[in-house]
């Protein structure tokens, strides 16, 4: 088979067949200003020295690091099989198939994405699926104001920055309002939604059609999430929890907080850490939203003949019949990343994901004593799961020494929220399953050892 | 046949006024086209419509249509059988399959509004 569609003397053919000399001239209609210039590229290499190419540039990567990041993106074990079955043709067809039915196989494979991210969430529907967690939260928030028919958003600074700068995006196209609630500063609750600005952000100004909240939330705290959703209903809103997949499994879930959506990134699901991606969009939400929900929705019936089957369904709302009022215009999936989390799902079982996350949190509780010891206590006094904020004076040149050391300390605060002063002395750091005692220990010797200004 | 003492609109609704409210529905011809229709979306009874403004969505297995309200005026009443029941609007589209009372705001608007013969004059020309 040959690797490109067409040869030449087949394009030589169309042409002929169409009556004109060049392909160029099927471009006449539209203005020379508006063509773009030709694409600048590089000539082409011979495949050995490229390959030699790329695997230079790959090895600039640091592997060798002790890694404490977390922020967003989690590191996690994946069971072979995962990778190898994904490696399967069938799989790899374009995202989903237009002429649906024929494709059983990848219905069903979404089928039961939706199926197990549904007992996960404790939600009622799934779509399948979205670009990224940032995506998944702007299209959950827009749901909310679909849902009421209001225009304003209120979303917790305890939002990753990157969802929220998306969701500001996201906003701004479709004129709405977005509102940032505050992070208490101070006593147990510091660090997360400041409950009584939520309170009064909800009961002044236009009516707030959704609030926006994580759990655990960009500092790796645990939110009051029941209590802010019962202000939100109070006040009419909708609730969105974002949600860490893993930590669903020890966690309370959207199904258990009140949530009426659910949304978050699906990355920790058996998906490798990739700069830029592709990683998965999750959202969920309560049966009475499904019209709401943007993406594709996969239903079980019977055919003609009693067998069953799997059909696209709530299609009408979709941008290819329902065009510029579709429930969104960015519904294409991650078929593929989806597929990873189900067979992730499947391979690891609900015992299997208690325990890492289980083991995550007893790292997680080793790691702060360990630097507690090396002499950076924690930011903040409330509950976490697996990450955390270390307080370490000059945070990001210690950040910047410990990668002389062999350490990724985790992320200074100040790159990730700087507008929040109270976190300029904080670096965020985080353990799973797969930190080791050794990585801890190496962590805080070299900390200890930076602090006390020793020579790297 | 369309009922002759209706009103009617080129977005296929039709409007049955009884004193200062209008009930509005969707024609047989419009319920005919969209096909089996399996979710109807309301607005909330007290809100005000404005004449040609959207009002809610009708939607079927294949398509997902807008309602265009034919007259301005303060919702008074929707069909909630719909609710469970929006084959309804395929069924019997002039009686149970209604979808909601306005009171008319503006009496002149009826004026405007096409009678029998002349909607079905246009749903003829397709």
């Amino acid at each position: 088979m040959p690797y490109g569609p067409h040869s030449a003397d087949d394009r030589a053919r169309m042409l002929e067949a169409v009556g004109v000399d060049s392909v160029d001239r099927l471009f006449d209609d539209i203005p020379e200003a508006l063509r773009s210039s030709p694409l600048r590229m590089d000539p082409p290499e011979p495949e050995l020295a490229l390959t030699a190419r790329l695997l230079e540039l790959a090895s600039r990567n640091r592997t060798d690091l002790a890694s404490f990041l977390g922020a967003g993106a989690y590191r996690h074990w994946t069971p072979a099989a995962v990778d190898q079955m994904l490696l399967r043709g069938e799989w790899y067809t374009a995202y989903t198939p237009y002429q649906p039915e024929v494709s059983q196989g990848t219905l069903q494979s979404i089928y039961e994405y939706q199926s197990l991210l549904a007992e996960l969430t404790g939600m009622d529907v799934v779509s399948a699926s979205h670009y990224d967690g940032g995506a998944a939260t702007a299209e959950a928030a827009l749901m909310t104001c679909r849902a009421t028919g209001r225009e304003r958003l209120l979303v917790s600074r305890g939002v990753h920055p990157h969802y929220r700068r998306t969701l500001e995006t996201y906003a701004d196209g479709a004129g709405l309002r977005v509102d940032e609630v505050p992070l208490a500063v101070e006593g147990p609750e510091a660090g997360t939604t400041d409950l009584a600005a939520l309170q009064s952000m909800l009961a002044d100004g236009a009516p707030v059609a959704g609030v926006v909240a994580a759990n655990p939330n960009v500092l790796g705290l645990l939110e009051d999430l029941p209590r802010i959703g019962a202000l939100a209903h109070g006040a009419g809103a909708l609730l969105v929890h974002v949600i860490e997949p893993v930590s669903l499994s020890v966690l309370a879930t959207p199904g258990e907080t009140g949530a009426d959506i659910a949304c978050g990134e699906g990355q920790p699901l058996g998906i490798p850490l990739q700069y830029g991606g592709p990683y998965l969009g999750i959202v969920a939400c309560r049966e009475p939203l499904i019209r709401q929900i943007p993406g594709r929705l996969v239903g079980l019936t019977r055919d003609l003949e009693g067998r069953r089957a799997f059909v696209m369904t709530m299609r009408a709302r979709e941008q290819d019949i329902r065009r510029e009022k579709a429930a969104s215009n960015i519904c294409t999936n991650q078929a593929l990343l989806a597929l990873a989390a189900a067979i992730y799902l499947a391979a690891i079982g609900p015992h299997g994901l208690r325990d890492v996350a289980a083991l995550g949190a007893a790292r997680a509780s080793e790691l702060e004593a360990a630097l507690a010891a090396a002499g950076a206590p924690r930011l903040h006094a409330g509950p976490y799961l697996n990450e955390f904020a270390v307080r370490v004076p000059d945070a990001r040149r210690v950040h910047a020494r410990l990668l002389d050391r062999g350490v990724l300390a985790g992320i200074p605060l100040a790159e990730l929220l700087p507008a929040d002063p109270s976190l300029a002395d904080g670096l965020l750091v985080c353990a799973t399953e797969v930190t080791t005692p050794a990585d801890i220990a190496t962590f805080a010797d070299a900390l200890r050892a930076e602090l006390a200004g020793g020579a790297a | 046949m369309v009922p002759g003492d209706l009103r009617y609109t080129k977005d296929h609704e039709w409007v049955r006024v009884e004193g200062d409210v209008a009930t509005v529905g969707i024609t047989e011809f419009a319920a005919h086209q969209l096909g089996d229709v399996v979710f109807v979306e309301l607005p909330a009874v007290g809100r005000t419509l404005a004449q040609h403004a959207t009002f809610g969505v009708v939607e079927s297995v294949k398509a997902v249509s807008d309602l265009f309200a034919p007259v301005s005026g303060e919702v008074v009443a929707t069909n909630e059988a719909l609710g469970s029941r929006p084959e309804l609007v395929n069924t019997d589209p002039y009686g149970e399959g209604w979808m909601l009372r306005v009171k008319v705001a503006d009496a002149g608007q009826l004026d405007g509004l096409l009678a029998a013969e002349a909607y079905e004059q246009l749903t003829a020309e397709g």
